[in-house]
């Protein structure tokens, strides 16, 4: 008898906040196993943003530190400069990384910073009560555009991937999804990646992650997880977008 | 003939009923309990057909919340003439 599958010690036993369903939970635990598996978890440090994972410091078991709406990057990069050895990470959803906090994202990757970036992206912001993100996609129903968004008033969703991908300071940059279980196989490979790209000291990775929000979509968990394989992934094409120079193995 | 029997466990008072892993399962083994509820208030997955499972970990990869571990064990199937 073997056990396949159990729960990993990159994770505490609290029980999540997150609604029945939302994917939020599979990314908090998909960073747990890469962290365990990399032998990590006794020298990591974690920054939570604002949003629905602002407690996500409870639910990763490593010392984290609740950031200011959108300015995990800037902390990370404190944490890193004075702690070089230790593993720095923030776990950031599109409200946080992509509006408030996007001059935060933007100049840590171009300065290269040495951390790894989790970003959940669910196309709206989903704590506050399902207004429209920079993500949220063309035609999108949120409370703040009932009509769907506009592109000519709203302008087009932000690839803050595609965004980040071209600062030379970034050094990998990949875009996954949790809409079923061998794309969360794939995701927790580019999570150890970003990981492995930060103990190898090669710079600034982020790992994008498309996620559901099926409270704030208005759509039961199955059909919000076929909602972003329909709808998300054509918009935000899956793959690596950069890839650390030399770095064939990352 | 040689096979693996796989079984599921599902901590059932963490569970939040929202169904993935069932809507995944390639062998429909698990359902949503159609009457009791859980510590939660929720309706939770139940194991429907438990000889049915492959072990294939595909509802513990999905699940949000990390309410199933799988475990393989060898069996001997019969093969039916
Ligand atoms: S509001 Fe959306 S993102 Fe937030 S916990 Fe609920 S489903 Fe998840
Ligand atoms: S391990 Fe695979 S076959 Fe067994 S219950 Fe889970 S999804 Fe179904
Ligand atoms: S995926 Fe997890 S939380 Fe959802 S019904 Fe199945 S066991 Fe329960």
């Amino acid at each position: 008898m073997s056990v396949v599958f159990s729960r990993t010690k990159g994770l505490t036993e609290a029980e999540t906040h997150y609604c029945p369903g939302c994917t939020h939970g599979i990314a908090h635990r998909l960073v747990g196993e890469a962290l365990e598996e990399l032998d990590l978890l006794g020298n990591t440090i974690g920054c939570s943003a604002v949003g629905c994972s602002i407690l996500s410091y409870n639910y990763i078991n490593v010392d984290m530190i609740e950031c200011l709406h959108g300015r995990a990057p800037a902390v990370a990069t404190g944490i890193k400069r004075v702690r070089p050895d230790s593993i720095v990470f923030t776990y950031q959803g599109d409200g946080d990384l992509a509006s408030i906090g996007t001059a935060e994202i933007v100049h840590a990757a171009h300065r290269g910073e040495n951390i790894t970036v989790v970003f959940v992206n669910n196309a709206i912001y989903g704590m506050t009560g399902g207004q429209m993100a920079p993500t949220t996609l063309a035609g999108q129903k949120v409370t703040t555009a009932p009509a769907g968004r506009n592109p000519v008033i709203n302008g087009m969703p932000l690839k803050v991937s595609e965004m980040l991908a071209q600062i030379p300071g970034a050094a990998y940059v990949e875009r996954v999804s949790l809409h079923s279980p061998k794309e969360i196989r794939k995701a927790k490979r580019a999570i150890k990646k970003g990981l492995t790209c930060q103990v190898e000291k090669r710079g600034f990775s982020l790992i994008e992650v498309l996620s559901t929000c099926p409270t704030g979509w208005g759509l039961s968990p199955v059909d919000a997880v076929a909602w972003l394989e329909a709808n998300m992934v054509p918009y935000y094409p899956l793959g690596v977008l950069k890839a650390p120079e030399g770095g064939k193995n990352v | 003939m040689a096979g693996i029997q796989g079984i599921p466990h599902i901590a059932v008072d963490r569970c939040k009923g929202c169904g993935l892993c069932v809507s995944v399962c390639p062998q429909s083994v698990l359902a949503i309990s159609d009457g009791a509820v859980n510590v939660k208030g929720y309706q939770p997955a139940i194991v429907a057909e438990p000889e049915r499972c492959i072990g294939c970990t595909s509802c513990a990869l999905i699940c949000p919340d990390v309410v199933i571990s799988v475990e393989r064990i060898p069996v001997k199937k019969e093969v039916k003439s």
